[in-house]
């Protein structure tokens, strides 16, 4: 079955855009990005966890009056949630979006 | 007018207003796929409320303003672990899920595999989560209305549930997406509006300077600074090691479970593009984000205003401190009547966030059943569109009926738990699983069906050996102790185990087809013969 597959006659319109470069260039933008992105974010929540636990006097120093670090470091929580979806979201509008579009139109134009 | 009489006024209006768009949006539901996903014709922006309205839960509004308001701190962990999981959804799930999905999780799942026991698995976990949460929602709106209106009789509760049953039965069986979707848009505006006028007002008493409400509330608290640092009610001296592995078993269930929750997965297929899909989430965040910082003032408010031991005296979990806060702050500035009639509004914005979400519950739940296990599994595809929304409709009926019953047998059961489990499920039986699909190249039928069960089952396993069920003072069997498992929350095992069961049954067996792979990968980054909107 593998083997027939191989032959370029009976191959799907979306494996044979998958093979394109233009399609491996799409998938390694998206990748670059989200991949990335998610292991700093992941990373960063689970330092501010780790430090509500184990770092309680650093997390309870006083900033300004009353507002101390773990305030803050949640606030900046907010703040890196908010940047990253920006960050994403322009990136996909730019890159991704025309990229995506050119090779919706190729599979769906593609004899079948 | 007293509080209870104009709350009544306003829920009334509330669901004389819903209930006449469910109506209207049941004329406009006549396929599948209005019924399942609302046509597919809601704009970014209209779905990005309607996930906040999903959301926004009973759990979010009053538990976490609850739990800042009594232990301080700590009940703001929540609000960052459920605000930093949209993330997951946003850069990994929503749009490379309504590329290549139909109408439910499990479409998906099924993608590449072999359906039957994919989607078997998919809806046995789809319903569990949904349940779970569900019952969640019911036992609150049975606590709610007897705080709020001092009927503590079982009879009021258990009339409380059925109503609120009969209505989340009416909004899914008639209005399907469309109405579900519209009644989450109201009531998303309506929280909204309510928690920002609470706030404000509470902001405008300290003079808008957050270190002054901060001070008071540590005052009032009686507990003094602790009370602004964690570790009052998650990972305390006592707990030693035990409480911090806990603390971050409940991280990772709040950060991993948002995108695993069926009735959020769904919202994903309301909108024409995954464009849409992604900017629906974006608006999700901006407002939940801004949400849970209105509930942060809000909770330390309650806890300035009107302290911790009137707040726990009210109901031991807190659940009542924002309806209190809109009391006394109404009183405080406007006098008798504006406590009143804050109160009001309070209370019946709470009671419309329950019936949302126990709507969108319902819809995510009888959906699975219909097209995932009768269409596909029980019919083997036979079935026609029309047969799969009549069975839809009747499984909204039953799953209702079931979650009435359930609610009110389960009073006695502690909300947060429930909420939190559904999470922890959510993160261990489904998010991997998708993520598989999605990125794994080899994932294959053994996989799926190994990480959903693996990693629900084990989910659902330590939760009942764990000290929340059995063993302490808390449990919902106080009397005997099967407490093996040392932690209230299962994440941090099992969540590994649903990803370690996906590989492990990945790599035994050899099944693997390069055309559908190519075929999900593809669709799902491009879009191309992705589902369309519908036409009228």
């Amino acid at each position: 079955m593998t083997v027939d597959k191989e032959a370029d006659g009976v191959q799907t319109p979306y494996e044979r855009v998958q093979r394109t470069p233009e399609f491996q260039e799409l998938r390694r933008r998206f990748r670059a990005f989200a991949f990335p992105a998610t292991v700093a974010f992941l990373a960063w929540y689970l330092l501010y966890v780790v430090l509500s636990g184990w770092a309680r006097g650093f997390m309870g120093t006083q900033v300004i009056g009353f507002i101390n670090v773990a305030l803050i470091f949640g606030l900046l929580q907010f703040a890196s949630t908010f940047l990253i979806a920006w960050l994403y979201s322009r990136h996909a509008e730019r890159t991704l979006d025309p990229m995506a579009a050119d090779l919706a139109a190729q599979v769906e134009g593609a004899p079948k | 007018m007293s509080h209870e009489t104009l709350a009544i006024v306003l829920f009334l209006v509330f669901v004389g207003a819903t209930l006449a768009i469910t109506v209207w949006a049941g004329r406009q539901t006549k396929s599948a796929s209005d019924f399942y996903a609302g046509g597919r014709s809601f704009s970014g922006v209209q779905n990005g409320l309607a996930i906040g309205g999903d959301y926004m839960s009973a759990a979010s509004f009053l538990g976490i303003a609850g739990m800042i308001a009594l232990y301080g701190y700590d009940g703001f962990l929540y609000s960052i672990g459920f605000l930093v999981a949209w993330l997951v959804a946003l850069l990994l799930v929503a749009e490379l899920m309504r590329n290549s999905g139909k109408y439910t999780m499990a479409d998906v799942l099924a993608f590449r595999m072999s359906p039957r026991p994919v989607r078997t698995a998919a809806g046995v976990s789809t319903i569990t989560v949904s349940i779970f949460y569900l019952l969640a929602q019911m036992v609150g709106a049975g606590a709610l209305v007897a705080l709020l209106f001092g009927f503590t009789s079982e009879f009021a509760k258990g009339a409380t549930i059925v109503l609120v049953g009969a209505l989340m039965i009416i909004y899914v069986t008639v209005g399907g997406m469309k109405g579900t979707t519209w009644v989450q848009i109201i009531k998303a505006v309506l929280l909204m509006g309510g928690a920002t006028l609470v706030t404000l007002l509470v902001l405008a008493k300290f003079g808008f300077n957050l270190s002054t409400l901060l001070r008071d509330a540590a005052e009032q608290s009686g507990k003094g600074e602790a009370f602004l640092e964690p570790g009052l009610r998650y990972a305390t001296d006592e707990q030693g090691l035990t409480g911090k592995l806990d603390l971050i078993s409940l991280g990772l269930a709040l950060v991993l479970g948002t995108a695993g929750l069926p009735h959020i997965l769904i919202r994903f297929y309301t909108v024409p593009t995954a464009r849409d899909a992604r900017k629906s989430v974006l608006w999700g965040i901006g407002l939940i984000g801004a949400f849970y910082l209105l509930t942060l003032v809000l909770g330390f408010g309650a806890a300035a205003l009107v302290g911790s031991k009137a707040i726990a005296e009210a109901n031991p979990a807190g659940n009542t401190a924002a309806p209190q806060l809109a009391q006394e702050i109404g009183e405080r500035i406007f006098g008798e009547v504006g406590g009143t009639v804050l109160l009001a509004v309070i209370a019946a914005v709470a009671f419309a966030t329950i019936l949302a979400v126990v709507a969108g519950l319902t819809l995510a739940s009888s959906s699975s059943f219909a097209h995932d296990l009768y269409a596909h599994v029980f019919r083997r595809g036979q079935a026609t569109e029309a047969e799969e929304v009549r069975v839809a409709r009747i499984a909204a009926l039953v799953i209702g009926a079931v979650s009435i019953v359930l609610g009110i047998f389960a009073q006695r059961l502690n909300v947060a738990f429930l909420v939190a489990l559904a999470f922890a499920v959510a993160a261990s039986g489904n998010l991997p699983a998708i993520l598989y699909s999605l990125f794994w190249k080899r994932f294959n039928t053994a996989g799926a069906v190994a990480a959903i069960y693996g990693g629900l089952g084990s989910a659902v396993l330590l939760v009942f050996f764990s000290p929340v069920v059995s063993g302490s003072e808390k449990a919902l069997f106080t009397g005997a102790d099967w407490a093996v498992f040392p932690l209230e929350n299962p994440g941090i095992v099992s969540i590994p185990i649903g990803f370690l069961c996906g590989w492990l049954g990945t790599v035994l067996s050899k099944e693997f087809n390069a055309a559908k792979y190519a075929e999900i990968e593809v669709r799902s980054l491009t879009g191309a013969g992705a589902e369309r909107a519908a036409s009228h």
